[in-house]
């Protein structure tokens, strides 16, 4: 990719005074300039006014292929001032097309390849697909392949809630009237976030109505491939004991410098501010670990972690509170989730992912100690599938391993409850029959959606947690 | 229709003209307006020594001044009246006003409710709506508040709100269109309009025409309905046409529009505004197929891809099931040209966009052996009806949808005051390249005369050159201060004669900039002379300013003088 610089001396003929001279006129035409480069020259995006950093494509008047002469109109050109039909240079070919019509690229940016003979073409456009612009979105296929009904049906987002009107409320990946799935059923917002995002639309789970693919499940989807990418680079740790890869160290930060939004930022950003519309309350409680800790030492050896020993006493305590296992959409009406998913939110660089623990009532602590372990390891391989990770009724979120005693989260849109978890600390404590002892106890805390669940539902939920963990028999069953 | 100026909103409308010279006026009627002002107080002052007289459109002056006035007529020797008028649109309303003003007695025959599918389901209160959609994509806009300095939090809506806004003003212009027709003295007759035979018609309850008038003239004006194609079902709930979706009775999370005319793209601004997801489905391989291309292009561009919008191109809607039992609204889609059925839609609301189709039945066209082509009423470019044999049907003229000739509700108007210059011995042909159209959308589109297809073709056929000059919206003033630079006009003329032929606009209050154009079409105006003009500084107009500067007609480039010679 060529810079601003690289245009002025890759460019002689077109002095830059001459730009200035003509843009003020609001009509006529530019010149292309290219740079030699072999006999394949480089169009660059052309600087059509003194203010002009970044141009847009309006349209290619011409396509990948044609002869061009020397004078002719190529690309029209959308500026800060006017549209502008830009001529080229030089006679040839025009051989690749490399920033689509409607993409921006920067003043001086090549945005095409022209080709002295056409012999060159080829040649030309291996050259541009390895130097791939950054303005160039490869364009999502049109039919992506979508997984198959098998793959998909059990692990879609939820199923009906037990009640008689089945139907209607079932939220599914698969659209009843889309031929088991085979059929996409996107709305035009996502389809066209799933472009801009470079999100494959057969992998997401629709959580619109019936189904349907909407724009907040694109977002989901590209924030998770956004907070996959830089995890790859990370080394593996050993996380034998904690849901959290430790905090990013910091790096190298330029203080006092404007840091866009990445894409998963920006996607963190708008569901924090969704939250907002969300009521929440909060209700606390203080749980002794004394009977957890000593289960863990002993079944610590077998591969159990600490973070599925807390999602399997939540999910056991959920069998009992469904309510606390429900979401509110719509402000309408509720769902009671048929499965019990604990999504447990890990903190990675520069980000924040909840892989999800699928029906862990369910499972056993040991299956589901391995299935942890195999989501931390995707998630880093970036390679956790959508519903690993979009489809969680409840979230786990755990500080404890940074000495927070409590903490409060902020509850994500479209799920009913989340826990925060603080660390077990010993504590001084007065016992019913009057002694005083030592107790390793910790706090959670849990944030809800006040519009289905309150606050005796919580205050149950919670005391039935705590019978769990003070008596964790049943988390090994 | 939807997206016609209503000429009807008090406004005086103007008399179209064939030939350049001023119409003149009886003088006498000057005092008049004179009095009727003061009297009323109600309009703007005229200048002394206006040739211009229009009917009063005011709500209720008293009907002797009126009277005094112009009144309804007495009528022609053995006839119950001069002119009957079936149908009180706006074609209709025009052409009573004009009517009245030349001393005809006038009757109005509606079966509905005055004002007509303009002002009753159309383009009066889609105006309505689309004030809203207006205001709430600006609030919604954060860059643009934030360029202009602006904070706005959370913008919202409240649909019956904006519903009862729409309601609110179509009853207003209704009311307007009935008390100026009172005021001037227009018999209205309530019932079904049926030609009982030559000079005769008859009204009455549907079926039972029972009371037969006579009239020296006829106009028939019954415009048109919603246009439904085969296959689709209208529940008028989750599949339904402009005259529910005027309602607002819900806004649809995900709602296809069939059809992507001026009605489907001014929808397609209110519902993306107000929250919906749109999806377009365009039987031709282009959107916005009636449209200058390049313009269409723009539009894409500026009221398509950035929004919540997709579309289907060449393909039409076979078939449309309402939702039910919690099912979607299912649209069928197959190839236009294979028919092979090409994909399913699934969403929640269809409005059906696909036209107008015109309202002529029972009318009893075939007691006069008049044969309709595809319902329209076959007229002479006098507006006078064709019947079976070719032959012309005296005393009968037809105007507006019903005649299809040019489907928005000011050319329907400008038909009627047409065919009253006729009737009054005054030879009149109405130019229709010379009447205006608008799409209300954020921001408006607007055209007269012909696209550059259409000049083009016509210039191979007739031997003579054309050429287009272009301006930036980008490059006014008064848009950059709005921070509203998105768009472009465009003029079609001849070089060698400095003829305009068409003007395109999109951009900015583009529906009010036309205007200047279609003036200067109707009255003959040159590129050369019209450049001469001077703009307020900064305006809008400033546009169409320099569309004219810029154009290069032959010969012409010094001087007045020479100019004159050159047309």
């Amino acid at each position: 990719m060529a810079g601003v610089g690289q245009l002025h001396l890759g460019t002689p003929f077109l002095p830059s005074a001459s730009i200035r001279g003509r843009s003020s006129g609001g009509g006529g035409s530019r010149r292309l300039t290219t740079r030699i480069q072999a006999k394949i020259r480089e169009i660059f995006m052309p600087a059509l006014s003194s203010t002009m950093t970044e141009g847009k494509i309006v349209s290619w008047v011409r396509a990948e292929g044609d002869k061009l002469s020397k004078g002719e109109s190529v690309v029209v050109v959308e500026s800060d001032k006017a549209d502008m039909d830009v001529e080229t240079f030089y006679d040839g070919y025009l051989a690749a097309i490399m920033v689509e019509e409607g993409d921006v690229a920067a003043v001086g940016s090549a945005i095409a390849l022209l080709a002295e003979t056409e012999d060159e073409i080829p040649l030309a456009k291996s050259q541009a697909s390895s130097s791939s612009s950054p303005a160039a979105s490869p364009r999502a296929a049109e039919t992506p392949v979508p997984p198959s009904p098998s793959e998909t049906a059990p692990e879609a987002v939820s199923s009906p809630p037990p009640s008689p009107k089945s139907s209607q409320a079932a939220v599914s990946s698969t659209h009843p009237a889309s031929e088991s799935g085979r059929r996409i059923v996107a709305t035009p917002y996502a389809k066209k976030l799933a472009k801009d995002l470079k999100v494959e639309l057969g992998s997401v789970a629709g959580s619109g109505p019936m189904g349907r693919i909407v724009a907040k499940d694109v977002e989901a989807a590209a924030a998770v491939a956004a907070a996959a990418a830089p995890v790859s680079s990370v080394p593996p740790k050993s996380i034998s004991d904690s849901a959290a890869v430790k905090a990013p160290a910091s790096p190298a930060i330029q203080l006092g410098t404007v840091v866009p939004f990445t894409t998963m930022q920006g996607a963190v950003s708008k569901n924090m501010v969704e939250s907002l519309s969300v009521p929440t309350f909060r209700v606390g409680y203080t749980i002794t670990t004394d009977a957890l800790d000593s289960l863990y030492k002993k079944i610590k050896s077998k591969g159990v972690t600490m973070t599925a020993l807390l999602a399997k006493a939540t999910a056991l305590a959920l069998t009992k509170h469904p309510v606390v296992n429900s979401s509110c959409r719509d402000g309408k009406s509720f769902t009671y989730n048929s499965s019990i998913n604990i999504a447990v939110a890990v903190a990675i660089d520069g980000g924040l992912i909840t892989p999800v623990l699928q029906d862990a009532d369910k499972v056993d602590i040991y299956s589901l100690s391995r299935k942890w372990k195999e989501l931390v390891d995707k998630a880093r391989a970036k390679q956790l599938q959508p519903h690993e990770y979009n489809n969680g009724t409840f979230t786990l979120s755990n500080l404890g391993m940074f000495g927070v005693d409590r903490f409060d989260a902020i509850l994500p849109p479209g799920t009913g409850a989340i826990m925060a978890v603080g660390a077990s600390q010993p504590s001084v404590v007065a016992t019913k029959d009057g002694r005083i002892g030592v107790k390793s106890q910790m706090q959670v805390n849990v944030t809800a959606d006040h519009r289905v669940i309150y606050g005796a539902d919580l205050a149950a939920f919670l005391q039935t947690l705590a019978k769990i963990i003070e008596d964790p028999k049943e988390l090994t069953l | 229709m939807q997206a016609s100026l209503s000429l009807s909103l008090s406004l005086p409308p103007a008399a179209p003209r064939s030939d350049p010279a001023p119409t003149v006026f009886r003088p006498s009627a000057l005092r008049f307006c004179g009095l009727r002002r003061e009297a009323l107080g109600l309009r703007p002052l005229r200048p002394a020594g206006s040739t211009w007289v229009f009917p009063s459109p005011a709500r209720t002056p008293s009907r002797k001044t009126v009277a005094a006035v112009s009144g309804n007529g007495s009528p022609s020797k053995g006839f119950d009246y001069d002119l009957v008028i079936i149908g009180a649109g706006v074609g209709g309303h025009g052409a009573a006003l004009h009517a009245v003003e030349k001393g005809l007695k006038t009757a109005i025959i509606e079966g509905d409710i005055v004002g007509g599918t303009c002002v009753n389901r159309g383009c009066v209160p889609s105006k309505a709506l689309l004030a809203v959609s207006g205001r709430m994509r600006e609030l919604q806009n954060e860059h643009h508040l934030k360029a202009l300095g602006l904070q706005v939090s959370s913008p919202g809506y409240d649909r019956q709100g904006v519903a009862d806004h729409a309601n609110n003003l179509a009853s207003k212009i209704r009311n307007n269109l009935t008390n100026s027709l009172k005021a001037l003295g227009v018999d209205i007759l309530t019932g079904v309009g049926t030609i009982a035979g030559t000079q005769k018609v008859k009204y009455g309850k549907v079926g039972f025409p029972d009371t037969e008038i006579t009239a020296k003239d006829i106009i028939i004006a019954t415009g048109s309905v919603p246009f439904v194609p085969n296959g689709i079902e209208v529940d008028g709930k989750t599949v339904f046409t402009s005259d529910h979706a005027l309602k607002l009775e819900w806004v649809p999370e995900w709602i296809a529009i069939v059809g992507s005319g001026y009605i489907g793209l001014e929808f397609s601004d209110v519902y993306s505004a107000l929250g919906s997801e749109v999806t377009f489905v365009e039987a031709l391989d282009q959107l916005m197929p009636g449209f200058d291309p390049e313009i269409g292009k723009l539009a894409q561009r500026v009221l398509i891809n950035p929004r919540k919008i997709d579309y289907h191109t060449g393909v039409f809607a076979k078939k449309i099931t309402p939702a039910k039992d919690g099912k979607p609204v299912l649209i069928e889609l197959i190839d236009a040209k294979t028919k092979e059925p090409k994909d399913t839609l699934e969403v929640d609301a269809a409005l059906i966009a696909t036209g107008r189709a015109p309202f002529t039945k029972g009318l009893g066209l075939e007691n006069i052996n008049i044969v309709t082509q595809r319902g329209f009423v076959p007229v002479n470019e006098r507006m006078q009806v064709i019947d079976a044999s070719g032959n012309l049907i005296p005393h009968l003229y037809c105007i507006g949808d019903a005649n299809g000739k040019m489907m928005l509700a000011h050319a329907a108007s400008a038909q009627g005051i047409s065919v009253v210059e006729q009737i009054g011995g005054r030879d009149n042909v109405l130019n229709h390249l010379s009447i205006p159209a608008a799409c209300f959308t954020h921001p408006e589109i607007s055209m007269v005369g012909m696209t550059e297809p259409q000049a083009r073709e016509k210039a191979q056929q007739e031997g003579f050159e054309v050429s287009v000059a272009k301006t930036s919206f980008k490059a006014n003033t008064k848009a950059l201060a709005e921070n509203e630079g998105e768009g472009l006009a465009k003029l079609i003329y001849r070089p060698d004669t400095g003829e305009i032929l068409g003007v395109h606009i999109l951009g900015m209050h583009a529906a009010d900039l036309i205007h200047e154009a279609s003036n200067a079409i109707a009255l003959g105006t040159r590129v050369q002379d019209i450049k001469f003009a001077v703009h307020a500084h900064p305006t809008l107009s400033e546009v169409l300013d320099e569309l004219f500067k810029s154009a290069k007609v032959f010969e012409c480039i010094s001087g007045v003088h020479s100019m004159r010679n050159c047309a």
